[in-house]
């Protein structure tokens, strides 16, 4: 069972997330925006990292260049929530060193059947 | 597993619309031109978060809606578009739009679907009006069906998949590995691996990928599947997918000539034109906005009564800390109980002394948790400020204070519909259109306040603007016009201004939208009364207008000292007391005009005979025989006051004198003394303005019934 | 069980268009109060004056956490005063036909409740009785005297007591 982080900063979003992913047995830590996240991250280490791309203070994908600069988190997989935008937002994305994304809106099967890809 | 995300709803709702407070908020700071990116941004991202709220919990109406106003505030944030006073308006109306949608969608009632189509098409009509880089996406095209799968394509029995990941796949967080399970559970795989690439060990980066697969996958398997495993590395790696083709039996050959010959490319559906759809659009705006007149101009159903308060963890605390003294008490107060004998009887007195501390201060915190700052019923000015400017043509400027002071729950959500109808009033009847004001020397735009503080016992609300103040012949004429005064009764202005609180009075000649009809100041006056308040007028004709509201505090906590004078106690808050002095007779001066003046270092402080203003029977007028307290008034002015004698302090809980009584000048309040009896507050204001002025003190004097 | 409980359980099954009435005494005579508008009876207690009032508004008291005005009807009729001594009685009212306030006034004593018919009041001649007629609604006859049916919306209105 894996140590997720969730950082979005809609309240509900990560409560679903959250709730999700722990009734599939997991550990889930959130955050409301990428600078809480990373603080988060600079102490603990995780198995997973899912973020939303727009937030406030830090979005997700400075977030996700910030994390790839992290010995711990250069190579945990970091998925970006994105709405189904353009191959310009994916790209982006994989520039800044995504691992993947999963496209909102989705539903809680939709979130763990992602999540399995990655984790197994 | 199924989860029933319905239970994080509420949680939807609550943050939907204060991201919606928050983009109203954003649009009504935005200035014209190419505006401030930050701001802009914020304002998007209130949107993005609604639609994607909306989407993942199934309000598909709500997400699609929301869709168009984030594609016009990206286009915005991204410098491709102008914010225009237009723009920002019809965002506005759009977020209204929207906070109905949401709120039918959270009582399950129905939403106004020809307002909402017609707001829809203006957004989309101002999206197309400008070539912009992105498509309006919201219009889902109708599918163009793929050619039809049919017996033509050869069957395929599996896929040929050459997979070589690029050196730093790893460092997106990827991992080959992945892929191969996949595979492996979308049918039969075998591979065999290529580490042709591999370096000899001492060269091995640990962190590049070096090896590559030749994978077979068997099975009936769509391509789209295999490419979808793909996905996330598509761009770091080489990969070919080729089909493994079994070969079709004669039989099936022959079909499939037969088939070829009858089969026709179905026709591709045409895109509708621009033309067409914009003049759809057009008509439906237009037939729509009958309807919008038809159906109820009503205001929309009110807000869902709110059944919850936010409750700052502090309060909360401080209860749970109350909670456990009590637990103490009560077990101090058992003990006593269990063994008592006559000699504890001091111990009990004090037991039940602290217990008694103990349930007020309980009683105390929790109605605390029911006052909330009076920013909630001041927020929704701005925009009702900003609207009621566009439509009448004057510029204003709201200025609001003490967003902070906090009042009782119930008293704010009654209190609100009143300050509105003042603030209405303020802009309609007393702000000057800007040419008006021009010429009168003022500034164009004009300026409404609302100040919030507490006083005594009671919370102050002040609407002031600083238009053409009250038009005392005009209204003196109305009112001998409606019969409501005599014509020859000469009222002082301050009498003038009250008859506008009169049932059925207004001076306006046509009744105004914004003002609306027959909600007089009476209504306002009759409602704050009901919330045991007062409304008071003050008016400077070319100056403007202040309107004052006074509502009890249902919970308010002071410091007090208690006094004696003339065999009575009062209390005087302690905050306001400087210092206490014995005087001399020797000290004071005395200053025609002026009265008794007592030198107090620097300054010449006015004493104050309360005994006097009262008309109370003193039980000595020699100063030398009494104290001199020294107050601070309004304005810093410092009074000095002779008593008696200074008894007691301690914390008392302010009750209003308003509810069942009335406002007495120099009394702020009154409280509930330890023994049950009633001690009044004084208010040191209004003890200097009855020194001022002894006709204040009595409104009537004896009545008689007989 | 308090006076009032009293009274209205010594009553028996009345005639619905009936009202009842709660009848004291100032005096040699007897007035009378709806008795919906009657909230308590209680024993006289010490008062705090109020500064710059007229001398019928003895003062306020605390009824359980709110501050309550208290009128002295004989003062208010321009009767003579009475000292206040244990028996003397306060009758707690409420008042005001929108906003409701609670007043409570000082009478000699509680006499009983009466249900009355509406065709039993009669109206109230210009002379003869001790009020003003202002502040009368109508007269009852109960026995061998006469009622006076208050009107304490009128009497005791906020600009009434100064």
């Amino acid at each position: 069972m894996a140590n997720i982080l969730a950082v979005d900063d809609s309240a509900s979003m990560r409560q679903m997330v959250s709730f999700t992913l722990k009734a599939a047995g997991h550990t889930v830590t959130d955050a409301a925006d990428g600078k809480q996240a990373l603080d988060i991250a600079k102490t603990k280490s995780f198995d997973l990292v899912l973020t939303d791309v727009n937030m406030p203070v830090m979005d997700g994908l400075t977030l996700t260049r910030e994390l790839r600069a992290l010995p711990a988190f250069k190579f945990t997989p970091i998925l970006v929530l994105t709405t189904e935008a353009g191959m310009d937002k994916k790209q982006e994305g994989r520039a800044a060193g995504a691992t993947g994304w999963l496209v909102k809106p989705f539903n809680p099967d939709q979130l763990l059947a992602t999540i399995k890809k990655v984790l197994g | 597993m199924s989860i029933d995300i319905s239970q994080f709803h509420d949680v939807f709702f609550e943050e939907s619309f204060e991201g919606l407070d928050a983009m109203e908020n954003g649009l009504l700071n935005l200035d014209e031109g190419a505006a401030d990116v930050d701001a802009i941004n914020t304002i998007f991202r209130a949107a993005h978060s609604i639609k994607g709220g909306a989407g993942t919990f199934g309000f598909m109406a709500v997400s699609e809606f929301t869709h168009v106003m984030e594609t016009l505030l990206d286009e915005m944030r991204n410098g491709q578009r102008e914010v225009t006073s237009a723009s920002t308006n019809l965002l506005l109306e759009a977020v209204d739009v929207l906070r109905e949608m949401l709120t039918a969608v959270q009582q399950k009632t129905e939403t106004d679907d020809a307002r909402i189509a017609d707001v829809n098409g203006q957004l989309e009509a101002m999206l197309a009006g400008e070539e912009s880089q992105t498509d309006a996406n919201g219009i889902e095209i109708a599918d163009v069906p793929t050619t039809q799968e049919n017996n033509t394509q050869p069957k395929i029995s599996g896929w040929k998949i050459n997979f070589h990941p690029h050196k730093h796949l790893f460092q997106t967080g990827n991992d080959p590995v992945r892929m191969l399970r996949e595979l492996a559970s979308l049918g039969e795989l075998t591979s065999q691996l290529d580490d042709d690439g591999l370096p000899s060990f001492t060269d091995l980066e640990p962190e590049d990928s070096y090896l590559s697969w030749q994978l077979t996958l068997k099975g009936d398997i769509a391509k789209e599947d295999v490419i979808e495993i793909f996905e996330w590395v598509d761009d770091d790696c080489d990969l070919s997918i080729e089909a493994i083709i079994q070969e079709p039996t004669n039989v099936e050959r022959a079909v499939e000539n037969l088939a070829k010959q009858s089969i026709e490319s179905p026709p591709v559906p045409e895109p509708e034109s621009d033309v067409q759809q914009q003049s759809q659009d057009k008509i439906i705006a237009e037939s729509s906005k009958t309807v919008k007149a038809a159906v109820a101009t009503k205001k929309t159903a009110s807000p869902p009564a709110t059944t919850s308060i936010r409750v700052g963890t502090d309060k909360i605390d401080s209860l749970i800390n109350l909670v456990g003294e009590l637990v103490i008490t009560q077990s101090m107060l058992s003990q006593i109980g269990d063994n008592f004998t006559p000699t504890m009887l001091p111990q009990l007195i004090d037991g039940l002394a602290q217990l008694e501390r103990n349930s007020r201060e309980m009683q105390e915190a929790i109605m605390r948790i029911r006052m909330l700052p009076i920013s909630f019923a001041f927020n929704r000015f701005p925009r009702l400020v900003h609207d009621l400017s566009e439509k009448s043509g004057k510029k204003v400027e709201l200025k609001l204070s003490g967003e902070q002071t906090e009042l009782d729950k119930t008293v704010m959500e009654k209190i609100g519909d009143p300050l509105v109808h003042l603030v209405r009033n303020s802009l309609d009847h007393g702000l000057e259109t800007p040419e008006v004001r021009l010429a009168a020397g003022k500034d164009e735009t004009g300026i409404i306040q609302l100040n919030a503080y507490h006083q005594g016992g009671n919370i102050i609300i002040e609407i002031i603007d600083d238009g053409a103040g009250l038009n005392e012949e005009k209204i003196l004429n109305k009112a001998i016009e409606k019969g409501l005064v005599d014509a020859d009764a000469n009222l002082s202005p301050d009498k003038i201004h009250e008859l506008i609180f009169l049932p059925g009075f207004s001076t306006a000649d046509v009744v105004s939208d914004i003002s609306g009809r027959g909600v007089g100041m009476d209504v306002v006056r009759s409602n704050i009364t009901a919330l045991g308040g007062s409304v008071e007028i003050k008016s400077k004709r070319g100056e403007g207008s202040t309107f004052t509201i006074r509502l009890p505090l249902t919970l308010a906590i002071m410091d007090g000292q208690t006094i004696r004078v003339a065999n009575e106690n009062y209390i005087i808050p302690l905050i306001s007391i400087i210092e206490t002095l014995e005087v001399k007779n020797s000290d004071m001066k005395y200053v025609s005009g002026k009265g008794e003046l007592y030198p107090l270092r620097d300054e010449y402080v006015p004493v104050i005979r309360i005994y006097d203003i009262f008309n109370l029977q003193p039980t000595t007028t020699d100063l030398e025989e009494g104290l001199l307290v020294i107050v601070e008034g309004e304005g810093g002015q410092k009074i000095g006051l002779f008593i008696d004698d200074l008894l007691g302090q301690q914390q008392v809980v302010i009750k209003s004198l308003e509810t069942n009584y009335r406002k007495v000048v120099g009394l702020s309040g009154a409280t509930i003394l330890g023994d049950g009896t009633v001690a009044l507050i004084l208010d040191v204001p209004g003890l200097m303005a009855l020194y001022r002025d002894p006709s204040l003190a009595t409104v009537i004097s004896n009545e008689r019934a007989a | 069980m308090s006076e009032l409980q009293q009274l209205n359980d010594s009553l028996g099954d009345i005639d619905e268009r009936t009202d009842q009435y709660l009848t004291f005494l100032l005096g040699d005579e007897e007035y009378g109060v709806e008795i919906l508008r009657v909230q308590e009876i209680k024993g006289w207690e010490n008062v705090t004056h109020i500064p710059n009032t007229p001398d019928y508004l003895c003062g306020v008291l605390n009824l359980r956490g709110t501050i309550v005005p208290v009128v002295d009807l004989r003062l208010r009729f321009d009767m003579p005063k009475r000292t206040y001594t244990p028996t003397t009685v306060v009758v707690v009212l409420n008042v005001g036909e929108g906003v409701q306030r609670t007043v409570g006034v000082v009478v000699d004593g509680v006499s009983d409740a009466h249900n009355i018919l509406p065709e039993e009041i009669k109206p109230t001649p210009d002379f003869g009785t001790t009020v003003s007629t202002d502040f009368i609604k109508g007269l009852v006859s109960i026995g061998s005297g006469m009622m006076m049916i208050l009107n304490i919306d009128r009497l005791l209105r906020v600009e009434a007591l100064g």
